[in-house]
């Protein structure tokens, strides 16, 4: 009886513990994200790192999310074309597919991506600088470390979301119209009409809305788990599975707010 | 302010830091308990003690890394403990840091790192290729030739002491503090980084900080040696008085380590 006691015991723990850890790691993040923004404000302005950053997450990811894309997007086609023939509304597959990947799936899913690829790179760079005392030595010549490493990062990565997002959009629109209208014979005519009928500006500001969110937060999950790294690479290596976990729960937690305020707001 | 600490913050010609109940704790492990510490200007200070005493937490301390829990740090008689980030950032131009392990920039080139603080402060006042050449300068003066396009990844860890001393001087601070410079080296190496601290401190008139438990180059090139021992400086002074008289851990430390022979401590007595 004894181990199942402590077994319950340390669940109990648990469960009471999150709560806390997660407002302690929450209000480091905003107290990162005001001083980020602070020293954001004061010169230097580093460009060259902001359009460095830019192509590392933006350029780099580029491929991924196209990849990515016609896939689901394509799979989305195809699975839409079944369900909606059971009412013979096929015609409305397009509809369907656009409104969904505009406003949902594809912010959603670049960021996901991105988060895995780019976010997690931040906390493995930012936390192998932190414990290698590189961060430290910013400092010490007189380089806020804050203003040189995360400022740019934060940046890059809330413009570089809604681009990806928009790219991920028309590829995974490119898959469904592959899977809907060359596979499965829907007719292109009436596709491409619902589509462009049905879907209109609101849809893809919502979508890039919620990537500018998206952007800025999986940045400042991978920067802050980085920057406050401890313990070598064990503690690198902690931080960049947090970070991967952190985002991608935020993320999705977000999206379901952030969407509600949106369609209250009329979008 | 105590009228003591006004005292204290009067510019003094001999010291250029004057450390004053400097306490330091991480959780309940109280690691500083009220350190009081002067270092001379224009000389080579030294800072003994074990591992785990606390010397790399009193230098993150100095140079502003890390707030203590209490007490002041003068230097040039302005106490550095209030200051936040962008009002240190104005006092950090005058120190320079060499870290344990060089802490280089690795994805920067060897060039590009030495580079690094010129291209951030004397933008307005150099070119591009002005800084390249006062990198390269610093670099050749510290016998690295060949290795400007190198990665610090591709160097010995001797050698990244020596960049990290490069980076550390070329914006020609007023005090360099180092962190354990020769641990981790063979004897060789350790002399001639012993002798890099002597020749830089006598070239650039700096103040040397350097925190050592290498007994044999900490009475070889010391003018001031202080021994920090749980959590307090416990004998500070020139190497012939602190040896003449040394605490019981001191006592320890140096015969333990075998580079100096200390009299016996009854004939000390008798004497
Ligand atoms: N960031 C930190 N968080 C918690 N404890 C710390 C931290 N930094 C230092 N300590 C503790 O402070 C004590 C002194 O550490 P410090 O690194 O100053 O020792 P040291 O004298 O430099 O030793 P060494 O000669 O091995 O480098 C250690 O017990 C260490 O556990
Ligand atoms: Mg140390």
């Amino acid at each position: 009886m004894a181990p199942v006691f402590a077994l319950l015991t340390r669940a109990v723990n648990r469960l009471w513990d999150a709560p806390r850890r997660f407002l302690q790691v929450f209000g480091e993040m905003l107290l990162l994200l005001f001083n980020a923004a602070l020293w954001a404000l004061r010169p230097p302005y580093r460009l060259s790192l902001v359009l460095q950053q830019m192509d590392f997450i933006g350029v780099g990811s580029l491929s991924i999310i196209v990849l990515v894309s016609v896939f689901t997007g394509g799979v989305f086609g195809l699975q839409s074309v079944e369900a909606f023939r059971l009412f013979q509304a096929d015609g409305y597959v397009g509809t369907a597919v656009a409104l969904t990947l505009a406003r949902e799936i594809g912010p959603v899913i670049t960021a996901l991506m991105v988060a895995g690829r780019a976010g997690s790179a931040m906390a493995t760079e930012l936390g192998s600088m932190r414990i290698s005392e590189q961060i430290d030595a910013l400092s010490t010549l007189a380089v806020n470390p804050v203003q040189y490493l995360v400022v740019p990062r934060l940046i890059a990565s809330t413009l570089v979301l809604p681009a990806l997002t928009m790219v991920y959009d028309v590829c995974g629109m490119f898959g469904a119209y592959l899977f809907a209208v060359v596979v499965k014979g829907v007719d292109r005519g009436i596709f491409m009409h619902n589509v462009r009928w049905y879907t209109d500006f609101d849809d893809v500001g919502m979508g890039l809305i919620k990537a500018l969110v998206f952007g800025l937060t999986l940045a400042l999950v991978g920067c802050h788990q980085g920057y406050n790294a401890s313990g070598g690479a064990r503690g690198v290596g902690l931080a960049t599975m947090r970070t991967v976990v952190i985002s991608s729960v935020s993320i999705l937690v977000i999206d379901f707010v952030l969407t509600d305020i949106l369609i209250t707001l009329g979008f | 302010m105590t009228v003591a600490g006004d005292a204290l913050a009067q510019r003094s010609e001999r010291f250029q830091i004057r450390v004053r109940g400097l306490e330091r704790s991480f959780g309940s492990q109280q690691v500083l308990g009220g350190v009081d510490l002067d270092l001379e200007r224009g000389r080579i200070n030294l800072v003994i003690g074990g591992s785990g005493a606390g010397k790399s937490v009193l230098l993150k301390l100095l140079i502003g890394l890390i707030k203590p829990d209490a007490g002041q740090i003068y230097v040039d008689g302005e106490d550095i403990v209030p200051l936040d980030d962008f009002a240190l950032n104005r006092l950090r131009p005058k120190f320079g840091m060499v870290f344990q392990y060089a802490a280089l920039f690795d994805s920067m080139t060897v060039e590009e790192n030495v580079m690094f603080p010129l291209l951030e402060h004397r933008r307005r006042q150099l070119s591009r290729a002005q800084i390249r050449e006062v990198a390269r300068a610093k670099l050749e003066a510290l016998g690295l030739v060949g290795i400007e396009r190198k990665f610090p990844a591709e160097l010995s860890g001797g050698m990244r002491k020596r960049v990290g001393l490069a980076r550390a001087i070329v914006m020609e601070p007023e005090i360099l503090f180092y962190d354990e410079p020769t641990t981790g080296l063979d004897p060789v190496a350790t002399k001639n980084v012993d002798e890099m601290i002597q020749e830089i401190a006598e070239k650039l008139k700096v103040t040397s900080v350097v925190i050592s438990h290498d007994m044999a180059s900490t009475f070889r090139i010391g003018h001031r040696v202080s021994m920090l021992y749980k959590g307090q400086i416990i004998a500070s002074g020139s190497p012939h008085e602190v040896l003449a008289d040394p605490p019981a851990p001191l006592r320890e430390f140096v015969e333990t380590s075998g580079a100096v022979t200390l009299p016996p401590a009854r004939e000390l007595v008798q004497r």
